[in-house]
């Protein structure tokens, strides 16, 4: 059976197509403008990689803070159950997820049987998300793909102002005027996200075997830094900003074999 | 294109003269009660000279990057011309943000109680609600006829509303930040507020209205009145009582007072007019520490 | 008399208040024992004139108190150092948008 997940994320669009509940192809685009179009050619690309026509898929589901706007959508879920799903299909004895997206983050506690069971999520504050991460990157001058290598030279984390993206913009320019060093700012961006990440954890009860997914999971500075909190070490996936479309194609998986109504 | 730096752009609106002065038609004489108020602040550093309890001079300058020098320049230009020496002031109470030093005082009072009776003394005994919104920092105060604090929030977590917030937006929409009031008051009916008082997320729902169409003016409209929303539920966390008086930075911006006065169904009292001579809120909390240290020398020769 | 600090902040997610009374804090302490964060002090004040010693949030914690209560559950306004208090001078006030 083939069904495709997609994830309709402010920034991008993420599709994966699973064979059999096996990943067979990934596809993604710049949401852009226009998320609905953006969706259809990353779904055209995911489509020709796995060398299938639309009709092939059984069912489609969509994730997303855009998950309204996907087109060929059959139904939606929730990207905590996405998360869920994706999670511990990827590490099977994984009882917590965290995915921390560009605005928004997420940490999820699932069961056995990769259902969602209480979550804990950061919106509508740019400070708790990977917005944050951005914002200093830039008040930084530095690429964000440099933060994570930059942050683990320093062996201390500046004092800088974590609780807000507009304020710790500021304090980083001063702190550059006043000579302290970019490594060590970097590693205290990272500390204090991981600081916040750490306390939606906790609330859960951290089960062991962590998963982290979403964009910011590839930065090795973050995850440095989670580590160091968590007292962990955070189990991430091949692609983790595409666990959200996994999770959708997952749920896609376990839909189609309900009876219709 | 690189997103234009907030720090680097802001026009500092807020930006006031530093000076100085003393009261016309105020003396003092020796056997006066003369004390002094010292209010370190991030951005400006304040001192009062009060006699017997009334004003008599200030002086307002630029906080440098060393609190205790700053205190000491402050209080010295509040004494200029006025042949007055420190050791004439029989008390000094120093306040401001943080642990902040002010080696000369005699005793150190938080900003909030010195804030709230400076507001008492300028507007006066029907003053029961202020609200302090600052570059960096948001204040809400409840006060009874004296001056006396009866509830109280400070909240510099969240860059929304305060100076920093504003000049952001200003920079966004290439409005200079004087005129950021006005113009957010050109609109013909009210939009909804934007979704998110969140400044980072505002900008980006403000970037996605100006591609829709709206203008500049029906932006800021939106952006404003979220602001105003969200400074009217820091009002009413303290509990709103009439009078209500808005000091700070944005008490210049006349979008944000007219829609806190929509919002909450109240009139805020007016600013003196420093300008002719009248008092500044600006040294509100230099001139309550100014009349903590009467207080407290008073009670100390009673003892 | 009335004087009640609201420690905490509203952002764009929410309002997270501990709020103290400080008037009714008689400075014992216990609610300080109870944290599991160690984020409430004794702090001495400055009220009406008189030092007077009372609860409060570290510094620390002001800024990120969402964060520092979260485990407690403070939306129940049952976390460890509201129980703890006796006067009942301190409360969580929670509200996630």
């Amino acid at each position: 059976m083939i069904t495709l997940g997609m994830d309709l994320g402010t920034q991008k669009i993420k599709v994966i197509i699973l064979k059999d509940n096996v990943v067979a192809s990934r596809g993604e685009a710049f949401s852009g403008f226009d998320p609905t179009k953006a969706a259809e050619q990353a779904v055209d690309d995911a489509l020709k990689q796995a060398g299938i026509k639309i009709s092939d898929i059984a069912y489609v589901v969509a994730t997303g803070s855009n998950m309204d706007m996907a087109p060929y959508a059959k139904s939606t879920v929730s990207m905590m159950g996405a998360d869920a799903k994706a999670g511990c299909y990827l590490f099977p004895k994984a009882r917590t997820i965290i995915d921390i997206g560009a605005e928004e983050a997420r940490a999820v506690k699932c069961d056995e049987r990769c259902s969602m069971t209480d979550f804990v999520v950061n919106e509508r504050c740019a400070a708790g998300a990977g917005a944050f991460i951005e914002s200093m990157a830039r008040a930084l001058e530095v690429k964000l793909e440099d933060m994570g290598p930059l942050s683990l030279k320093a062996e201390r984390a500046s004092p800088i102002n974590a609780s807000c993206v507009i304020f710790g913009e500021s304090d980083v320019v001063s702190l550059i005027h006043r000579q302290e060093s970019k490594p060590e700012i970097a590693r205290a961006v990272f500390d204090a996200m991981a600081d916040r990440v750490s306390s939606m954890v906790h609330r859960l009860g951290v089960n062991p075997e962590v998963v982290l997914v979403g964009g910011v999971a590839r930065d090795v500075g973050f995850v440095a830094s989670l580590n160091r909190k968590l007292g962990v070490n955070v189990l991430i996936p091949d692609y983790p900003d595409f666990s959200g479309a996994l999770g959708a194609a997952l749920t896609a998986s376990s839909r189609a074999k309900e009876p219709q109504k | 294109m690189k997103e234009p730096s907030t720090v680097e752009n802001a026009v500092e609106f807020w930006r006031w003269q530093e000076y100085q002065r003393i009261m016309p038609g105020k003396s003092w004489k020796s056997k006066d009660l003369i004390t002094a108020g010292v209010d370190v602040g991030s951005v400006g550093s304040k001192a009062a000279i009060m006699v017997n309890g009334e004003a008599y001079s200030w002086g307002i300058i630029r906080t440098g990057s060393n609190s205790p020098e700053s205190a000491t320049k402050a209080l010295d230009y509040a004494l200029k011309g006025t042949g007055l020496k420190i050791s004439d002031l029989k008390y000094i109470v120093g306040t401001g943000y943080g642990r902040v030093n002010v080696p000369m005082a005699n005793k150190a009072i938080t900003e909030i109680a010195c804030h709230a009776k400076g507001a008492n003394y300028i507007w006066g005994p029907s003053v029961r609600t202020v609200l302090d919104v600052g570059g960096q920092d948001i204040k809400a105060i409840r006060i009874d006829e004296t001056g006396r604090v009866v509830s109280f929030l400070m909240n510099d977590k969240c860059a929304a509303g305060t100076g920093r917030g504003m000049e952001v937006f200003a920079d966004l929409l290439k409005i200079p930040i004087e005129d950021i009031g006005g113009i957010s008051l050109k609109v013909d009916q009210e939009p909804p507020p934007v979704s998110c008082t969140c400044v980072a997320f505002a900008k980006t729902e403000a970037m996605g209205l100006l591609r829709k169409g709206w203008s500049k003016e029906k932006v800021l409209a939106a952006y404003t009145r979220a602001m105003a929303v969200r400074m009217a539920n820091l009002i009413n966390r303290v509990g709103l009582e009439k009078e209500l008086v808005i000091t700070g930075g944005q008490s210049k911006n006349i979008g944000i007072v007219s829609r806190i006065e929509v919002v909450l169904g109240v009139k805020c009292l007016p600013m003196p007019n420093w300008r002719d001579n009248g008092l500044d809120p600006m040294v509100a909390g230099a001139l309550g520490a100014a009349l903590f240290g009467k207080a407290l020398y008073e009670k100390a020769q009673k003892s | 008399m009335l004087m009640i600090t609201h420690y905490g902040y509203t952002d764009g997610s929410g309002e997270y208040y501990i709020t103290i009374d400080t008037d009714k804090c008689n400075g014992c302490g216990k609610c300080v024992k109870q944290c599991p964060q160690s984020a409430l002090q004794l702090e001495t004040m400055f009220i009406d004139l008189e030092d007077k010693t009372a609860a409060s949030i570290t510094e620390e914690h002001r800024k990120k108190i969402k964060y520092t209560c979260s485990s407690c559950k403070p939306e129940s306004n049952q976390s460890p150092c509201v129980l703890a208090c006796e006067l009942k001078a301190i409360k969580c006030t929670w509200k996630s948008q």
